[in-house]
Protein backbone atom coordinates (compact mmCIF):
# COMPACT_ATOMS: atom_id res chain seq x y z
CA UNK A 1 0.00 0.00 0.00
CA UNK A 2 2.76 2.19 0.48
CA UNK A 3 3.22 4.71 -2.28
CA UNK A 4 6.31 5.37 -3.42
CA UNK A 5 8.30 7.93 -2.18
CA UNK A 6 11.01 10.00 -3.85
CA UNK A 7 13.43 11.57 -1.77
CA UNK A 8 13.45 15.39 -1.42
CA UNK A 9 17.01 15.60 -3.09
CA UNK A 10 19.34 18.43 -1.80
CA UNK A 11 20.22 21.05 -3.97
CA UNK A 12 23.66 19.24 -4.32
CA UNK A 13 22.75 15.74 -4.57
CA UNK A 14 23.03 14.63 -8.21
CA UNK A 15 19.38 13.14 -8.04
CA UNK A 16 17.52 16.46 -8.16
CA UNK A 17 15.97 15.60 -11.47
CA UNK A 18 14.00 12.49 -9.48
CA UNK A 19 11.58 14.80 -7.65
CA UNK A 20 8.63 14.34 -5.96
CA UNK A 21 5.31 13.17 -7.93
CA UNK A 22 3.88 16.23 -9.74
CA UNK A 23 6.99 18.49 -9.37
CA UNK A 24 8.68 19.88 -12.47
CA UNK A 25 11.83 18.24 -12.97
CA UNK A 26 15.20 19.73 -12.95
CA UNK A 27 13.89 23.05 -11.50
CA UNK A 28 15.49 24.10 -8.04
CA UNK A 29 12.18 25.65 -7.10
CA UNK A 30 10.14 22.51 -7.90
CA UNK A 31 8.91 22.12 -4.15
CA UNK A 32 7.82 25.43 -3.32
CA UNK A 33 5.19 25.22 -6.32
CA UNK A 34 4.09 22.10 -4.59
CA UNK A 35 4.37 22.61 -1.15
CA UNK A 36 2.92 25.43 0.33
CA UNK A 37 4.65 24.41 4.25
CA UNK A 38 8.25 26.06 2.90
CA UNK A 39 9.26 28.47 3.30
CA UNK A 40 12.51 29.05 1.55
CA UNK A 41 16.09 27.29 2.41
CA UNK A 42 18.99 27.68 4.58
CA UNK A 43 22.82 27.03 3.89
CA UNK A 44 24.72 23.93 5.09
CA UNK A 45 27.38 22.11 4.73
CA UNK A 46 26.19 19.58 2.96
CA UNK A 47 23.94 21.94 0.89
CA UNK A 48 20.72 24.17 0.72
CA UNK A 49 17.67 23.05 3.09
CA UNK A 50 14.27 23.98 3.16
CA UNK A 51 13.01 25.30 6.32
CA UNK A 52 9.27 24.63 7.28
CA UNK A 53 6.63 26.98 8.39
CA UNK A 54 5.67 26.61 12.07
CA UNK A 55 2.13 27.68 11.49
CA UNK A 56 -0.35 25.66 9.51
CA UNK A 57 -2.09 27.50 6.92
CA UNK A 58 -5.44 26.91 5.10
CA UNK A 59 -4.67 24.12 3.04
CA UNK A 60 -3.55 21.98 5.79
CA UNK A 61 -6.00 22.64 7.70
CA UNK A 62 -8.67 21.40 4.98
CA UNK A 63 -6.10 18.70 4.27
CA UNK A 64 -6.41 17.79 7.62
CA UNK A 65 -10.13 17.38 7.53
CA UNK A 66 -9.93 15.35 4.48
CA UNK A 67 -7.73 13.31 6.07
CA UNK A 68 -9.98 12.55 9.30
CA UNK A 69 -12.63 11.91 6.73
CA UNK A 70 -10.82 9.23 5.27
CA UNK A 71 -10.71 11.36 2.09
CA UNK A 72 -7.82 11.06 -0.27
CA UNK A 73 -6.04 9.26 2.78
CA UNK A 74 -2.99 8.07 0.73
CA UNK A 75 -1.86 11.32 -0.62
CA UNK A 76 -1.08 12.56 1.89
CA UNK A 77 2.60 12.46 2.57
CA UNK A 78 5.85 14.56 3.01
CA UNK A 79 9.03 14.03 0.52
CA UNK A 80 11.28 12.62 3.18
CA UNK A 81 14.62 14.53 3.78
CA UNK A 82 15.99 16.61 6.17
CA UNK A 83 14.16 19.93 6.70
CA UNK A 84 14.94 23.28 8.97
CA UNK A 85 12.69 24.87 11.32
CA UNK A 86 13.85 28.56 11.99
CA UNK A 87 17.69 29.02 11.62
CA UNK A 88 19.71 25.97 13.15
CA UNK A 89 23.09 25.56 13.33
CA UNK A 90 25.39 22.26 13.57
CA UNK A 91 24.56 22.38 17.34
CA UNK A 92 21.27 22.08 16.54
CA UNK A 93 18.74 19.34 17.79
CA UNK A 94 17.43 16.75 15.33
CA UNK A 95 14.29 15.44 15.49
CA UNK A 96 13.08 12.45 13.40
CA UNK A 97 9.28 11.98 12.05
CA UNK A 98 7.12 9.89 10.26
CA UNK A 99 5.90 11.15 6.64
CA UNK A 100 2.39 10.98 7.30
CA UNK A 101 1.11 14.84 6.89
CA UNK A 102 -0.81 15.07 9.49
CA UNK A 103 1.76 13.87 11.69
CA UNK A 104 4.69 16.26 10.68
CA UNK A 105 1.87 19.01 10.86
CA UNK A 106 1.11 18.02 14.35
CA UNK A 107 4.84 18.17 14.59
CA UNK A 108 5.96 21.23 12.94
CA UNK A 109 3.07 24.34 14.40
CA UNK A 110 4.59 23.23 18.60
CA UNK A 111 8.39 24.20 17.28
CA UNK A 112 7.57 28.12 16.57
CA UNK A 113 10.59 30.28 17.85
CA UNK A 114 12.95 26.82 17.82
CA UNK A 115 16.01 26.47 15.95
CA UNK A 116 16.50 22.92 15.08
CA UNK A 117 16.45 19.80 12.38
CA UNK A 118 13.59 17.51 11.54
CA UNK A 119 14.92 14.76 9.91
CA UNK A 120 11.61 12.67 7.89
CA UNK A 121 11.75 9.28 7.27
CA UNK A 122 10.05 7.19 4.28
CA UNK A 123 7.34 5.53 6.51
CA UNK A 124 5.26 5.17 3.75
CA UNK A 125 2.78 7.82 4.70
CA UNK A 126 2.25 6.32 7.39
CA UNK A 127 2.00 8.11 11.29
CA UNK A 128 4.72 7.00 14.25
CA UNK A 129 3.10 4.18 15.67
CA UNK A 130 1.20 2.30 13.12
CA UNK A 131 4.73 2.60 11.17
CA UNK A 132 6.57 1.32 13.80
CA UNK A 133 4.39 -1.54 14.54
CA UNK A 134 5.06 -2.16 10.83
CA UNK A 135 8.73 -1.49 10.77
CA UNK A 136 8.61 0.88 8.17
CA UNK A 137 9.67 3.47 10.65
CA UNK A 138 12.81 0.87 11.75
CA UNK A 139 16.21 0.91 12.54
CA UNK A 140 16.96 0.40 8.76
CA UNK A 141 15.22 3.50 7.60
CA UNK A 142 16.97 5.54 10.36
CA UNK A 143 19.93 4.45 9.37
CA UNK A 144 19.27 5.05 5.93
CA UNK A 145 18.11 8.46 5.94
CA UNK A 146 20.57 9.81 8.41
CA UNK A 147 23.48 8.26 5.50
CA UNK A 148 20.99 9.95 2.93
CA UNK A 149 21.00 13.39 3.97
CA UNK A 150 24.29 13.21 5.04
CA UNK A 151 23.24 14.29 8.59
CA UNK A 152 27.10 13.79 9.69
CA UNK A 153 27.92 16.81 7.87
CA UNK A 154 25.11 19.19 9.08
CA UNK A 155 25.45 18.56 12.35
CA UNK A 156 28.70 18.35 14.68
CA UNK A 157 26.68 15.96 17.32
CA UNK A 158 25.78 12.88 17.11
CA UNK A 159 21.93 12.64 18.67
CA UNK A 160 18.74 11.75 17.50
CA UNK A 161 15.99 12.68 18.98
CA UNK A 162 12.80 10.07 17.98
CA UNK A 163 9.49 10.20 19.16
CA UNK A 164 8.89 7.37 22.12
CA UNK A 165 5.86 5.92 20.02
CA UNK A 166 9.02 4.57 17.31
CA UNK A 167 10.68 2.66 19.69
CA UNK A 168 8.42 -0.59 18.70
CA UNK A 169 10.16 -0.19 15.67
CA UNK A 170 13.73 1.41 16.10
CA UNK A 171 16.48 -0.66 18.04
CA UNK A 172 18.28 2.60 19.89
CA UNK A 173 21.84 0.40 20.37
CA UNK A 174 21.56 -0.96 16.72
CA UNK A 175 21.16 2.86 15.68
CA UNK A 176 24.14 3.81 17.82
CA UNK A 177 26.32 0.84 16.42
CA UNK A 178 25.47 1.12 12.69
CA UNK A 179 24.63 4.57 12.24
CA UNK A 180 27.22 6.30 15.16
CA UNK A 181 23.82 8.48 15.98
CA UNK A 182 23.01 8.47 19.87
CA UNK A 183 18.78 7.68 20.19
CA UNK A 184 17.53 9.83 22.54
CA UNK A 185 13.44 8.95 23.14
CA UNK A 186 11.73 11.81 23.34
CA UNK A 187 7.84 12.85 24.15
CA UNK A 188 4.78 10.78 22.98
CA UNK A 189 2.85 13.79 22.13
CA UNK A 190 4.37 16.62 19.82
CA UNK A 191 3.12 19.48 22.00
CA UNK A 192 5.52 18.30 24.76
CA UNK A 193 8.78 18.89 22.31
CA UNK A 194 9.53 22.42 23.53
CA UNK A 195 9.37 21.54 27.10
CA UNK A 196 11.44 18.77 26.43
CA UNK A 197 14.30 20.61 24.99
CA UNK A 198 14.22 23.03 27.55
CA UNK A 199 14.57 20.27 30.47
CA UNK A 200 17.88 18.87 28.45
CA UNK A 201 16.21 16.22 26.71
CA UNK A 202 14.68 14.58 29.84
CA UNK A 203 11.31 13.26 29.09
CA UNK A 204 9.14 13.44 32.61
CA UNK A 205 6.44 10.19 33.30
CA UNK A 206 3.96 12.29 32.30
CA UNK A 207 5.41 12.91 28.78
CA UNK A 208 5.73 9.55 28.53
CA UNK A 209 2.40 8.13 29.12
CA UNK A 210 -0.05 7.35 26.09
CA UNK A 211 -3.50 8.74 26.95
CA UNK A 212 -6.73 8.35 25.40
CA UNK A 213 -8.93 11.15 25.98
CA UNK A 214 -12.29 12.37 24.98
CA UNK A 215 -11.19 14.07 22.30
CA UNK A 216 -8.57 11.66 20.96
CA UNK A 217 -11.11 9.01 20.82
CA UNK A 218 -13.56 10.93 18.90
CA UNK A 219 -11.57 12.29 16.22
CA UNK A 220 -11.06 8.83 14.68
CA UNK A 221 -15.32 8.71 14.69
CA UNK A 222 -15.16 10.30 11.61
CA UNK A 223 -13.21 7.54 9.54
CA UNK A 224 -14.86 4.75 11.18
CA UNK A 225 -18.29 5.67 9.97
CA UNK A 226 -16.99 6.66 6.55
CA UNK A 227 -16.45 3.11 6.31
CA UNK A 228 -19.42 1.41 6.95
CA UNK A 229 -21.35 3.61 4.75
CA UNK A 230 -21.29 0.81 1.77
CA UNK A 231 -22.47 -1.76 3.96
CA UNK A 232 -25.32 0.12 5.33
CA UNK A 233 -26.14 1.41 1.57
CA UNK A 234 -26.15 -2.61 1.38
CA UNK A 235 -28.83 -2.96 4.07
CA UNK A 236 -30.89 -0.24 2.92
CA UNK A 237 -30.85 -1.74 -0.41
CA UNK A 238 -32.07 -5.21 1.02
CA UNK A 239 -34.32 -3.46 2.85
CA UNK A 240 -35.78 -1.98 0.00
CA UNK A 241 -36.39 -5.24 -1.80
CA UNK A 242 -37.88 -6.85 1.08
CA UNK A 243 -40.62 -3.97 1.26
CA UNK A 244 -40.82 -4.19 -2.54
CA UNK A 245 -41.58 -8.12 -2.29
CA UNK A 246 -43.72 -7.31 0.99
CA UNK A 247 -45.45 -4.98 -0.52
CA UNK A 248 -46.28 -7.28 -3.86
CA UNK A 249 -47.99 -10.20 -1.58
CA UNK A 250 -49.21 -7.48 0.69
CA UNK A 251 -51.94 -6.23 -0.95
CA UNK A 252 -50.88 -6.50 -4.74
CA UNK A 253 -50.55 -2.53 -5.37
CA UNK A 254 -47.06 -1.00 -6.01
CA UNK A 255 -47.33 2.62 -3.49
CA UNK A 256 -44.07 3.96 -4.78
CA UNK A 257 -43.76 6.50 -1.59
CA UNK A 258 -45.25 3.94 0.95
CA UNK A 259 -42.00 1.32 -0.27
CA UNK A 260 -39.95 4.37 0.09
CA UNK A 261 -41.10 4.86 3.75
CA UNK A 262 -41.26 1.78 4.98
CA UNK A 263 -37.69 1.58 3.60
CA UNK A 264 -36.44 4.51 5.36
CA UNK A 265 -37.95 3.83 8.62
CA UNK A 266 -36.57 0.02 8.78
CA UNK A 267 -33.20 1.43 7.87
CA UNK A 268 -33.41 4.32 11.26
CA UNK A 269 -32.56 1.09 13.54
CA UNK A 270 -29.67 0.11 11.51
CA UNK A 271 -28.12 3.78 11.39
CA UNK A 272 -28.86 4.11 14.84
CA UNK A 273 -26.78 1.13 15.61
CA UNK A 274 -24.02 2.17 13.36
CA UNK A 275 -23.65 5.52 15.15
CA UNK A 276 -24.23 3.87 18.60
CA UNK A 277 -20.69 1.93 17.74
CA UNK A 278 -18.79 4.49 16.15
CA UNK A 279 -19.58 7.51 18.27
CA UNK A 280 -21.12 6.21 21.37
CA UNK A 281 -18.95 3.30 22.12
CA UNK A 282 -15.58 5.61 21.87
CA UNK A 283 -17.29 8.15 23.15
CA UNK A 284 -18.50 6.49 27.00
CA UNK A 285 -15.35 3.91 26.51
CA UNK A 286 -14.50 4.32 29.82
CA UNK A 287 -17.91 5.25 31.58
CA UNK A 288 -19.37 1.37 30.07
CA UNK A 289 -18.52 -1.41 32.62
CA UNK A 290 -16.42 -4.56 31.62
CA UNK A 291 -13.22 -4.67 29.91
CA UNK A 292 -13.99 -6.43 26.23
CA UNK A 293 -14.96 -3.66 23.66
CA UNK A 294 -17.11 -6.07 22.23
CA UNK A 295 -19.25 -6.65 25.48
CA UNK A 296 -19.54 -2.47 26.15
CA UNK A 297 -20.55 -2.74 22.16
CA UNK A 298 -23.21 -5.24 23.22
CA UNK A 299 -24.28 -3.54 26.31
CA UNK A 300 -24.79 -0.03 24.53
CA UNK A 301 -26.63 -2.45 21.63
CA UNK A 302 -29.18 -3.89 24.30
CA UNK A 303 -29.97 -0.32 25.27
CA UNK A 304 -30.52 1.01 22.06
CA UNK A 305 -32.98 -1.61 21.06
CA UNK A 306 -34.52 -1.23 24.15
CA UNK A 307 -34.96 2.71 23.75
CA UNK A 308 -35.74 2.10 19.86
CA UNK A 309 -38.90 -0.26 20.51
CA UNK A 310 -39.91 1.55 23.50
CA UNK A 311 -39.70 5.18 22.17
CA UNK A 312 -39.87 5.16 18.28
CA UNK A 313 -41.84 2.01 17.48
CA UNK A 314 -43.93 0.81 20.63
CA UNK A 315 -46.46 -1.98 19.84
CA UNK A 316 -44.41 -3.84 17.71
CA UNK A 317 -44.70 -7.99 16.88
CA UNK A 318 -42.75 -9.91 19.37
CA UNK A 319 -40.98 -11.57 16.78
CA UNK A 320 -39.84 -8.50 15.68
CA UNK A 321 -38.95 -7.01 19.00
CA UNK A 322 -36.38 -10.69 19.38
CA UNK A 323 -35.02 -9.97 16.45
CA UNK A 324 -34.07 -6.48 16.79
CA UNK A 325 -32.45 -7.56 20.61
CA UNK A 326 -30.87 -9.94 18.71
CA UNK A 327 -29.60 -7.79 15.59
CA UNK A 328 -28.38 -4.37 16.75
CA UNK A 329 -26.53 -5.55 20.08
CA UNK A 330 -24.57 -7.39 17.43
CA UNK A 331 -24.10 -5.48 15.26
CA UNK A 332 -22.39 -2.58 18.10
CA UNK A 333 -20.55 -5.35 19.83
CA UNK A 334 -18.82 -6.11 15.96
CA UNK A 335 -18.34 -2.46 16.27
CA UNK A 336 -17.24 -2.52 19.77
CA UNK A 337 -14.45 -4.90 18.74
CA UNK A 338 -13.31 -3.27 15.82
CA UNK A 339 -12.36 -0.33 17.65
CA UNK A 340 -9.70 -2.25 19.19
CA UNK A 341 -7.42 -0.80 16.28
CA UNK A 342 -7.76 2.52 17.24
CA UNK A 343 -7.12 2.13 21.09
CA UNK A 344 -3.83 2.95 22.20
CA UNK A 345 -3.87 0.12 24.75
CA UNK A 346 -5.72 -3.35 23.83
CA UNK A 347 -2.77 -5.88 23.18
CA UNK A 348 -2.83 -8.82 20.27
CA UNK A 349 -3.30 -11.21 22.91
CA UNK A 350 -6.31 -9.90 24.51
CA UNK A 351 -7.93 -9.28 21.33
CA UNK A 352 -7.69 -13.17 19.81
CA UNK A 353 -8.84 -13.58 23.18
CA UNK A 354 -11.77 -11.46 23.28
CA UNK A 355 -12.75 -12.38 19.24
CA UNK A 356 -12.87 -15.90 20.20
CA UNK A 357 -15.81 -15.71 22.47
CA UNK A 358 -17.11 -12.85 20.41
CA UNK A 359 -17.40 -13.39 16.96
CA UNK A 360 -19.36 -16.89 17.40
CA UNK A 361 -21.82 -15.19 19.68
CA UNK A 362 -21.96 -12.21 17.36
CA UNK A 363 -22.65 -14.30 13.90
CA UNK A 364 -25.43 -16.43 15.58
CA UNK A 365 -27.28 -13.64 16.44
CA UNK A 366 -26.94 -11.49 13.91
CA UNK A 367 -27.97 -14.65 12.06
CA UNK A 368 -30.93 -15.23 14.01
CA UNK A 369 -31.80 -11.35 14.06
CA UNK A 370 -31.88 -11.52 10.09
CA UNK A 371 -33.88 -14.42 9.97
CA UNK A 372 -36.52 -13.58 12.23
CA UNK A 373 -36.91 -9.74 10.61
CA UNK A 374 -36.75 -11.18 7.50
CA UNK A 375 -39.48 -13.69 8.59
CA UNK A 376 -41.77 -10.56 10.26
CA UNK A 377 -42.14 -9.00 6.42
CA UNK A 378 -44.48 -11.98 5.74
CA UNK A 379 -46.23 -13.22 8.92
CA UNK B 1 -6.94 7.68 33.27
CA UNK B 2 -5.02 4.81 32.41
CA UNK B 3 -7.60 2.38 30.63
CA UNK B 4 -7.62 -1.34 31.61
CA UNK B 5 -7.73 -4.10 28.68
CA UNK B 6 -8.17 -7.92 29.46
CA UNK B 7 -6.52 -9.37 32.90
CA UNK B 8 -4.14 -12.18 32.06
CA UNK B 9 -3.21 -12.13 28.89
CA UNK B 10 0.24 -10.70 28.17
CA UNK B 11 3.02 -12.53 26.33
CA UNK B 12 5.64 -10.62 28.43
CA UNK B 13 8.51 -11.99 29.88
CA UNK B 14 11.34 -10.61 31.37
CA UNK B 15 15.05 -12.57 32.70
CA UNK B 16 16.11 -10.53 35.26
CA UNK B 17 19.06 -12.46 35.28
CA UNK B 18 19.79 -10.84 31.81
CA UNK B 19 19.16 -7.32 33.13
CA UNK B 20 22.00 -4.67 33.32
CA UNK B 21 19.92 -2.09 34.60
CA UNK B 22 19.86 0.39 31.63
CA UNK B 23 16.52 1.38 32.31
CA UNK B 24 15.85 1.07 28.12
CA UNK B 25 12.24 -0.87 29.08
CA UNK B 26 11.08 1.72 31.65
CA UNK B 27 11.61 4.63 29.20
CA UNK B 28 10.14 3.37 25.65
CA UNK B 29 7.25 1.78 27.56
CA UNK B 30 4.07 3.46 26.61
CA UNK B 31 2.04 1.98 29.63
CA UNK B 32 4.51 1.62 32.93
CA UNK B 33 4.79 -1.84 32.89
CA UNK B 34 7.94 -2.19 34.14
CA UNK B 35 9.69 -0.45 37.17
CA UNK B 36 13.13 -0.57 38.82
CA UNK B 37 13.53 -2.87 42.07
CA UNK B 38 17.39 -2.64 43.09
CA UNK B 39 18.76 -1.62 40.07
CA UNK B 40 17.10 -4.27 37.95
CA UNK B 41 13.97 -4.02 36.44
CA UNK B 42 10.88 -5.98 36.93
CA UNK B 43 7.71 -6.57 35.59
CA UNK B 44 4.73 -4.62 37.70
CA UNK B 45 2.00 -4.10 36.03
CA UNK B 46 1.83 -6.84 32.85
CA UNK B 47 -1.60 -6.74 32.44
CA UNK B 48 -1.16 -2.90 30.82
CA UNK B 49 0.85 -4.58 28.43
CA UNK B 50 -0.14 -3.83 24.96
CA UNK B 51 2.61 -6.04 23.39
CA UNK B 52 3.81 -3.30 21.73
CA UNK B 53 7.20 -4.70 21.58
CA UNK B 54 9.09 -1.69 21.93
CA UNK B 55 10.83 -3.35 25.16
CA UNK B 56 11.98 -6.28 23.50
CA UNK B 57 13.68 -4.13 20.61
CA UNK B 58 15.11 -2.09 22.80
CA UNK B 59 17.11 -3.99 25.45
CA UNK B 60 20.52 -4.46 24.30
CA UNK B 61 20.97 -7.48 26.88
CA UNK B 62 17.85 -9.66 25.12
CA UNK B 63 16.27 -9.83 28.47
CA UNK B 64 12.46 -9.44 27.53
CA UNK B 65 10.54 -11.70 25.11
CA UNK B 66 7.28 -10.42 23.95
CA UNK B 67 4.95 -11.85 21.03
CA UNK B 68 4.76 -8.20 19.54
CA UNK B 69 1.67 -7.34 17.42
CA UNK B 70 -1.52 -4.96 16.65
CA UNK B 71 -4.41 -5.47 19.03
CA UNK B 72 -6.69 -4.74 16.40
CA UNK B 73 -9.67 -6.99 16.01
CA UNK B 74 -10.04 -5.68 12.15
CA UNK B 75 -6.45 -7.04 10.79
CA UNK B 76 -6.69 -10.93 13.09
CA UNK B 77 -10.41 -10.99 11.59
CA UNK B 78 -8.34 -10.56 8.29
CA UNK B 79 -5.54 -13.04 9.06
CA UNK B 80 -8.04 -15.18 10.15
CA UNK B 81 -9.84 -15.56 6.54
CA UNK B 82 -6.60 -15.52 4.71
CA UNK B 83 -7.55 -11.68 3.42
CA UNK B 84 -4.52 -10.24 2.01
CA UNK B 85 -4.02 -6.18 1.86
CA UNK B 86 -4.49 -3.13 3.87
CA UNK B 87 -6.52 -2.99 6.92
CA UNK B 88 -8.56 -0.10 8.95
CA UNK B 89 -9.62 1.60 5.35
CA UNK B 90 -6.04 3.01 5.96
CA UNK B 91 -6.68 4.91 9.43
CA UNK B 92 -4.36 3.10 10.93
CA UNK B 93 -2.05 1.99 8.10
CA UNK B 94 -0.80 -1.09 9.91
CA UNK B 95 -1.09 -4.10 7.37
CA UNK B 96 -1.62 -7.79 8.13
CA UNK B 97 1.93 -9.40 7.65
CA UNK B 98 2.73 -7.19 10.89
CA UNK B 99 0.42 -10.17 12.91
CA UNK B 100 2.59 -12.54 12.62
CA UNK B 101 5.60 -11.40 12.80
CA UNK B 102 7.59 -7.91 12.77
Amino acid sequence: MSRSQKELPMASSDNAAECCPGAVAGEDSYLALEENWLSGQIETAAGPVWRVDTTLNRKDQIDAVKMRLGIGRMSFAVPPGLYAVGNPDDASSVIVSANYKLSFDSLRRELSGLNLWILVLDTGGINVWCAAGKGTFGTAEVVRMVEASNLSEVVSHRTLILPQLAAPGVAAHEVRSQAGFKVIYGPVRAADIPGFLKAGLKAGPEMRRTSFTLAERLVLAPVELVGVVRPLIGVAVILLLLNLIASYFGDGRFLLTSVLGNTVSASLPFVLAVVVGTVLVPALLPYIPGRPLAWKGWLLGVLLAFAYMTVIVPGITLLETAAYYLVLPAITAFLGMNFTGSTTYTSLSGVVKEMGVALPLIIISAGLGLIGLGTAYFV
Amino acid sequence: MKFKYLPNVATLELDQSKCNGCGMCLVVCPQEVFSFNEKVSSITDRDACLECGACARNCPQGAIRVRAGVGCAYAVLMDKFNLKGSCCNDSCGCSLEDIADR
